[in-house]
């Protein structure tokens, strides 16, 4: 078995709020150290150095970080660029981007500045989610300090560069995580996502060249600058670098936000940092890996698969942000699945057919298969349904409403067919018997 | 030129296409609900998939995609299969399966793409969503459980009609689309019924009245206002059910107004169908044709030529009037004249009458000023074409009138002809904009040239497009905007005041004092009917309406769309209109009934026939042999220098539903103007049909 992460390798020390998060707190920890210097590097620099260090993006789809600032364009042809902070953290089972902003948020406001300045941005926006009031009073109070102290604003650092930093207000809808969708309810229009072409890096916030990235991939950014891009890429496997927050939730021992290399094995971030699962591994059914949209993966796969992008996605699965949701053998599990269709079907944004209608429809057999009220045929026309829907849609809620059930479908096709066969015979809905 | 490959063959396509228009310049079908070419591009109903390489192996939305160079794309892979019939599959879940008494049956493009994309049956054994019915307004049915969420409506109601009254409420499977209860406030508003490719937006007026196939569809022009929109009159029988657009990119594109399109049930309503005179007990009685026409060629044999006068209306067409002109030319009378408002247009000089610059051309525009005109009223299309260009960017707009909402910004430069002088005299910046504009436009409306000092109004106003560049090589931005369809017609021809003749507002002043005493009134009731009670009036035309009532004979004529005839619109574009249905009763097609009544006066015009009687007007106005050209008129001089009064400019519609006999037999308008207009409550639940 690989090392745990040493305390002195870890970026966020303040995960826990064992510490004030206020800036001279944040000080203390060795944010805003000479952020002058990081700035000094140039540009070019700043990005290499990200790229180098195979940052892949935090947010869930894993789009290399420093490639995707790269995409900028060099020189303005008048409009001007921004950097919006994706903080709508809404995927079920997520909580990392909360303690970031509740605990450290110095480090996501440096982080900001210095991607800002590589992305050549003079103002970024942080879109926060709406239900996350306290954090935002914390993030509010956090960016007046660092205006205060002339780490933002005019001459941030001391370096020259002017830099403005606002936060938004979300209102809670699931839809507007999605970058594009982000970028409409920003502007103060209904959130719904935008086709792409063309991409934000072209045509973004206000029709302006924009960048959108999770808190968690610009809060690391400074630390990666500072220690090096060496050595950020030392920990885990190649193509998935880097140190990385993983939310285990469920039935373990003890639940937790922990920071951990990549790559490390399932069963070894659940036994070392959450106390193990609920009665023993053996009582392991199912964990979804990457919150609440990638597919559930079996005891048997979990077993021995590590935790970073290719290595989840080789099982059909995937990373996602890091949402380890863990389900003993106390678990219902097509009625866990069944309650996130729900969820997918509830935050569906209507605008495109496959999603609008698929979403619902699922759900519907879904609740169906609950009860074992359905046809053993109506499996495949399930898994089906859910292809029509995967792939077919403007953005990738589609994909995200999709995926839950494959997931069901591929490994616990036994449990579903068993309930139907089970089933006392209840009166189906006349309609459903043709 | 880029090419890329389509299903294995390489088509050409010019940079900036999307890969939908590429494969339709190709031919190549590709099945489409949300996409409309006039709209902008919301990619939703996702049934426009292809299958493209090199990209991600899923299907892509063609209607959004741009083509690239060596794209290959491919519309009928097992890929693009799968996801159509899937698509499909989640379009009609939700849908219900009341074809039989939808009225859109027959022309849905759902319908028609589920026979050809569909699949036989459905998997979907769920309870099927059903949505509340919502109030739009007097012109739109709705059965919202039919909508498939396209936004094709909300698209154009906010971008063509400029109002923000349609929208998309609450999200996923709950989302509907709705007014808030109110009628959309938009003059084009009715569009959107065509646009909906289900039967959740249908006609109101026309509901449950007729299946498609059931009706003669017949390619005409319409007359409501002086636009000429190129109009589909599908007739039932004898009987007018319903009127459509028709597409002319140069003049309404695909659109018409609502008042085109609905005051078509006024054509059977107050209809003259039988011969009229008036009596010794001064009431009109039921006659024949050959009494009037004795009668008429009594008091035309004991009038003076000076003492005759005609009038033609503003929906006649050119044969009609040409036949009256020329019956009259024949007894020696010079009173005619075809502009019942008064219009102070010069008709010796086609460019002072016409909307010079095309209404096509008022996308290459970067300057425009409007003065005494609400194109919005006065012609909704032409509106509409201001705001497509407006909506383009660098069209810079100003107003001399009344403050209207117009759906696009202006500067408002003043009411009246004191700002129009303070403008040219450069006391206004607008001036400056004009100058520098490369093509500089200016629209007088009705309420700027129809005055008594309309003369100078012109003048100045020739001046001004002199003075700013209006007229160069290749453009003409001077417009006058009409709102008679028969305008431009008659004045080609010239049924206009000949020597020492009187104009319309000469003819009414001379029957009040006795010096006229004949006046035929060629379908005219604009005019003030009170100063016509000492004159023996003739009326010919089709409704009983102002004219009717001062008559003393009534000739019943034909409606616009109960004859084939040619209509010159605003901007001089000469169109054929054809027959739908019959007049009713005795109503004669209006050349015929001058014909005739030419014949019993003694003075026989030489055309047996409508092909004869088109070779005499072609003889005198070659431009109108060549039907949809609209042949460009020479610069020249015209308006008389003079005082203007400061009275404001004031435009003569102030009901845009309700402007002639037609539309104020419309029962339709009648509604519009009482729920839209005056915004009196209607019955708002849905369920009232």
């Amino acid at each position: 078995m690989t090392t745990l992460l040493e305390d002195k390798d870890r970026i966020f020390t303040n995960l826990y709020g064992y510490h004030p998060w206020n800036l001279e707190a944040a000080k203390k920890r060795g944010d805003w150290d000479n952020t002058k210097a990081l700035i000094e590097l140039g540009r070019d620099k700043i990005i290499e150095e990200m790229k180098a260090s195979g940052l892949r993006g935090r947010g869930g789809a894993g789009f290399p970080t420093g490639m995707k600032w790269s995409f900028m364009p060099k020189e303005s042809d008048g409009r001007p660029a921004y950097l919006v902070v994706n903080a709508d953290e809404s995927e079920p089972g997520t909580c990392k981007d909360r303690e970031i902003m509740r605990n450290d948020p110095h480090k996501l406001i440096e982080g900001c500045l210095v991607a800002s300045f590589a992305m050549n941005a003079n103002a970024a926006y942080i879109y926060i989610r709406g239900e996350y009031r306290h954090e935002y009073k914390v993030l509010e109070a956090a960016v007046a300090e660092a205006y205060e102290a002339g780490m933002i604003g005019k001459n941030a650092c001391g370096s020259g560069f002017d830099f403005d930093l606002y936060i938004h207000h979300g209102a809670g809808a699931y839809i507007c995580g999605e970058e594009t969708a982000l970028l409409e309810s920003l502007e103060g229009k209904k959130g719904q996502p935008r086709l792409k072409p063309p991409f934000p890096a072209m045509s973004g916030l206000w029709g302006c060249p924009t960048t959108v990235n999770n808190v968690e991939s610009i809060a690391v950014a400074p630390t990666i600058l500072r220690r090096g891009a060496a050595w950020f890429s030392s920990f885990g496997r190649e193509n998935n670098a880097g140190t990385k927050l993983f939310c285990v939730s469920g039935h373990v021992n003890k639940p937790c936000n922990v920071e951990e290399a990549l790559s490390i094995p399932m069963k070894e971030l659940l036994e070392k940092h959450c106390g193990g699962v609920r009665g023993g591994w053996d009582n392991l059914l199912a964990v979804i890996p990457g919150g609440s949209s990638v597919p559930c993966l079996p005891k048997d796969i979990c077993d021995d698969v590590l935790m970073d992008f290719d290595a989840l996605k080789e099982q059909k699965s995937g990373l996602g942000t890091a949402a380890v949701i863990v389900m003993d053998k106390s678990t219902d599990i097509i009625k866990a699945i069944a309650r996130l269709s729900y969820f997918y079907k509830h935050e569906s944004c209507g605008q495109c057919t496959p999603c609008r209608e698929g979403t619902g429809w699922m759900w519907r057999v879904m609740e169906r298969l609950v009860k074992g009220e359905a046809e053993i045929e109506e499996i495949d026309m399930l898994f089906d349904v859910s292809k029509q829907i995967e792939g077919h849609t403007i953005c990738a809620l589609g994909d995200a409403a999709a995926w839950p059930v494959q997931g069901l479908i591929r490994h616990f096709r036994d449990e579903i067919e068993d309930r139907i066969k089970n089933r006392t015979r209840v009166a189906m809905p006349a309609a459903a018997a043709e | 030129m880029p090419t890329l490959k389509l299903n294995g063959e390489e088509v050409e396509f010019e940079k900036g296409m999307t890969v939908l228009q590429v494969c339709e310049q190709a031919g190549v079908e590709v099945p489409r609900f949300c996409y409309h070419e006039r709209l902008s591009i919301a990619g939703n109903c996702r049934m426009c998939l292809v299958e493209v390489k090199p990209g991600p192996p899923k299907p892509a939305a063609s209607c959004a995609l741009p083509a690239g160079d060596n794209m290959e794309v491919f519309t009928d892979s097992p890929m693009v299969k799968k996801a159509r019939n899937g698509v499909m599959e989640f379009l009609l879940i939700n849908h219900p399966l009341d074809c039989p008494i939808c009225d859109q049956g027959g022309e849905c493009d759902l319908q028609d793409q589920a026979m050809a994309y569909g699949v036989g049956g459905s998997r979907f054994h769920e309870n099927k969503r059903a949505v509340k019915d919502k109030y739009m307004g007097p012109l739109i049915s709705t059965i919202m459980t039919r909508c498939i969420h396209c936004t094709r409506c909300v698209r154009f109601s906010t971008e063509v009609g400029g109002v923000e009254d349609m929208g998309l409420l609450n999200r996923g499977e709950g989302a509907e689309i709705s007014t808030l209860e109110k009628a959309v406030s938009s003059e084009l508003s009715a569009n959107v019924i065509d646009l909906c490719p289900v039967g959740a937006l249908t006609s109101r007026p026309y509901k449950f009245n007729a299946r498609p196939w059931e009706l003669k569809k017949t390619e005409s022009i319409d007359v409501m206002d002086g636009v000429g929109s190129n109009i589909r009159v599908d007739a039932r029988g004898n009987e007018v059910l319903r009127v459509l657009p028709r597409l002319n990119e140069d003049v309404n594109e695909e659109w018409i107004s609502d008042k085109t399109r609905y005051a078509c049930d006024g054509l059977g309503k107050r209809r003259l169908d039988r011969v009229f005179v008036r009596g010794e007990n001064g009431k009109l009685a039921a006659s024949d044709w050959q009494s009037a026409f004795s009668l008429i060629t009594e008091k035309l044999n004991g009038a003076e030529p000076g003492q005759i006068g005609a009038i033609a209306g503003d929906q006649c067409d050119v044969e009609s009037m040409y036949a009256l002109k020329d019956l009259l030319g024949r007894l020696g009378v010079t009173n005619m004249d075809c502009r019942q408002d008064g219009a102070k247009v010069d008709p010796n000089v086609r460019s002072s009458y016409l909307f010079n610059s095309s209404i096509a051309g008022i996308e290459e525009a970067d300057a425009l000023l409007i003065v005494g005109s609400n194109p919005r009223w006065e012609a909704p299309i032409i509106n509409a074409r201001i705001r497509k260009r407006w909506l383009a960017g660098g069209l810079k707009v100003a107003l001399i009138g009344e403050q209207k909402d117009l759906t696009y910004d202006y500067d408002y430069v003043g009411a009246g002809p004191d700002s129009l002088k303070d403008l040219a005299d450069g006391k206004h910046s607008f001036l400056d904009i004009l100058k520098n504009a490369e093509k500089p436009m200016i629209i007088l409306g009705p309420g700027a040239v129809a005055r008594d000092d309309g003369d100078a109004i012109m003048a100045a106003a020739h001046t001004l497009a002199d003075a700013t560049g209006m007229v160069k090589d290749g453009w003409n931005g001077f417009n006058v905007l009409t709102t008679a369809a028969s305008r431009v017609g008659g004045l080609d021809i010239g049924f206009a005041p000949g020597k020492d003749g009187l104009d319309t507002q000469g003819i009414l002043d001379g029957a009040a004092d006795g010096s006229v005493k004949v006046v035929y009134l060629l379908g005219a009731d604009e005019i003030d009917m009170a100063k016509l009670k000492d004159a023996f009036v003739i009326y010919q035309g089709h409704h009983g309406d102002a004219g009717a009532h001062a008559a003393d004979v009534i000739l019943p004529g034909a409606a616009y769309t109960e004859k084939p005839g040619i209509y010159v619109n605003t901007e001089g574009r000469v169109q054929l209109a054809r027959r739908a249905v019959f007049p009713p009763g005795d109503g004669r097609e209006d050349w015929t009934i001058l014909r005739a009544l030419s014949a019993v006066v003694g003075q026989t015009l030489p055309y047996d026939n409508l092909g004869d009687l088109r070779q005499a007007i072609h003889g005198q106005c070659a431009h109108m042999i060549e039907i949809d050209s609209a042949p460009t008129a020479e610069w020249g001089d015209f308006g008389t220098p003079g005082d203007m009064s400061s009275a404001a400019f004031v435009s003569p519609i102030d009901n845009f539903y309700v402007t002639d006999p037609i539309s104020r037999a419309s029962e339709t308008m009648a509604e519009c103007t009482r729920v839209i207009l005056n915004g009196e409550a209607e019955q708002g639940t849905g369920t009232d049909g």
